[in-house]
């Protein structure tokens, strides 16, 4: 599996440390409701098929990457800095798509 | 007081060579990180223009008079062989100077080499490209500093480990060419 970093190009998975889902990155803002909290620490979708996640390229450039990818086909359908997709401090994150099923 | 005794990252390891060749450490020069602060990109420019350099894309290092600016991440690089203090203001300045051994290889096959230890196609990589990957398990920056040689830099701890992975390499690529 090769996964592109944004930054450095096309590499290796070993080069990789998986992190979760990119939901890690859309924190609640500090007076969230408990709903959201409890959304944001323990819901998660179990797609068969298109999801996000987080990586590392932790023995490259150490950027946090978010990987659209399908675990269906394993393919890697896009790549972009985590740094570049907004949504981190409690701002409005864009918009998610949910998994859909294949 | 205590008497301190200097020693470079490689010592005693280093020269070692394998037929046609050669791993030797490159020392003395001074290496500073480089992060620019928000909105200082246009002053960094122009007090590195200064120096003869100018801010790497990633995956590129550009170098004059000795001085060279190599590219480690997002938003930071590292300035060898000069003096940082003209980029005082417009970026944090960490000095690194004794964190990191510097290893040369070089000769015919050194792209070879390092295909044993690096998940990266180096061949075709040449003076002015950048990467950072890993030597083994090590991080690990690379350059170019000329056509057919190979400046590995890794963690000084990890001095030894580098050098015997390396040593290693050479002597099953030389025993494989031979066969
Ligand atoms: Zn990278």
């Amino acid at each position: 599996m090769r996964i592109t970093c944004p930054l450095c190009g096309t590499r290796d998975r070993r080069e990789f440390y998986y992190y979760g889902d990119a939901v890690y990155a859309d924190r609640p803002a500090g007076g969230a409701a408990p709903a959201a909290w409890d959304d944001y620490l323990h819901l998660r979708d179990n797609p068969a098929g298109e999801t996000r996640d987080l990586w590392y390229h932790e023995a490259g450039c150490s950027a946090w990457i978010e990987v659209t990818r399908n675990t269906v086909t394993h393919a890697i359908l896009s790549t972009r800095l985590v740094a570049e997709r907004g949504g981190t401090d409690g701002a409005a994150p864009k918009p998610r798509t949910k998994g859909k099923s294949a | 007081m205590a008497r301190l005794i200097e020693k470079t990252p490689c010592e005693a390891l280093l020269p070692v060579t394998c037929g046609a060749l050669s791993l030797r450490e490159v020392v003395g020069d001074r290496i500073t990180s480089v992060a620019p602060f928000r909105g200082q990109a246009t002053k960094l420019a122009a007090a590195l223009k200064k120096l003869g350099l100018s801010w790497p894309e990633p995956n590129s290092a550009n170098a004059k008079n000795g001085a060279s600016i190599v590219w480690t991440g997002r938003d930071q690089a590292f300035l060898i062989g000069a003096d940082p203090d003209s980029l005082a203001g417009h970026a944090a300045l960490t000095d690194q100077s004794d964190g990191w051994a510097r290893i040369r290889l070089e000769g015919p096959g050194a792209a070879d080499v390092l295909a044993r230890l690096v998940p990266v196609d180096l061949r075709g990589f040449e003076p002015g490209q950048a990467l950072r990957s890993q030597l083994g398990h090590m991080m690990m920056v690379l350059t170019a500093p000329a056509p057919g040689a190979f400046e590995i830099m890794v963690f000084r701890s990890m001095a030894t480990t580098a050098v015997h992975e390396l040593h290693h390499a050479m002597k099953a690529f030389a025993a494989r060419s031979a066969v």
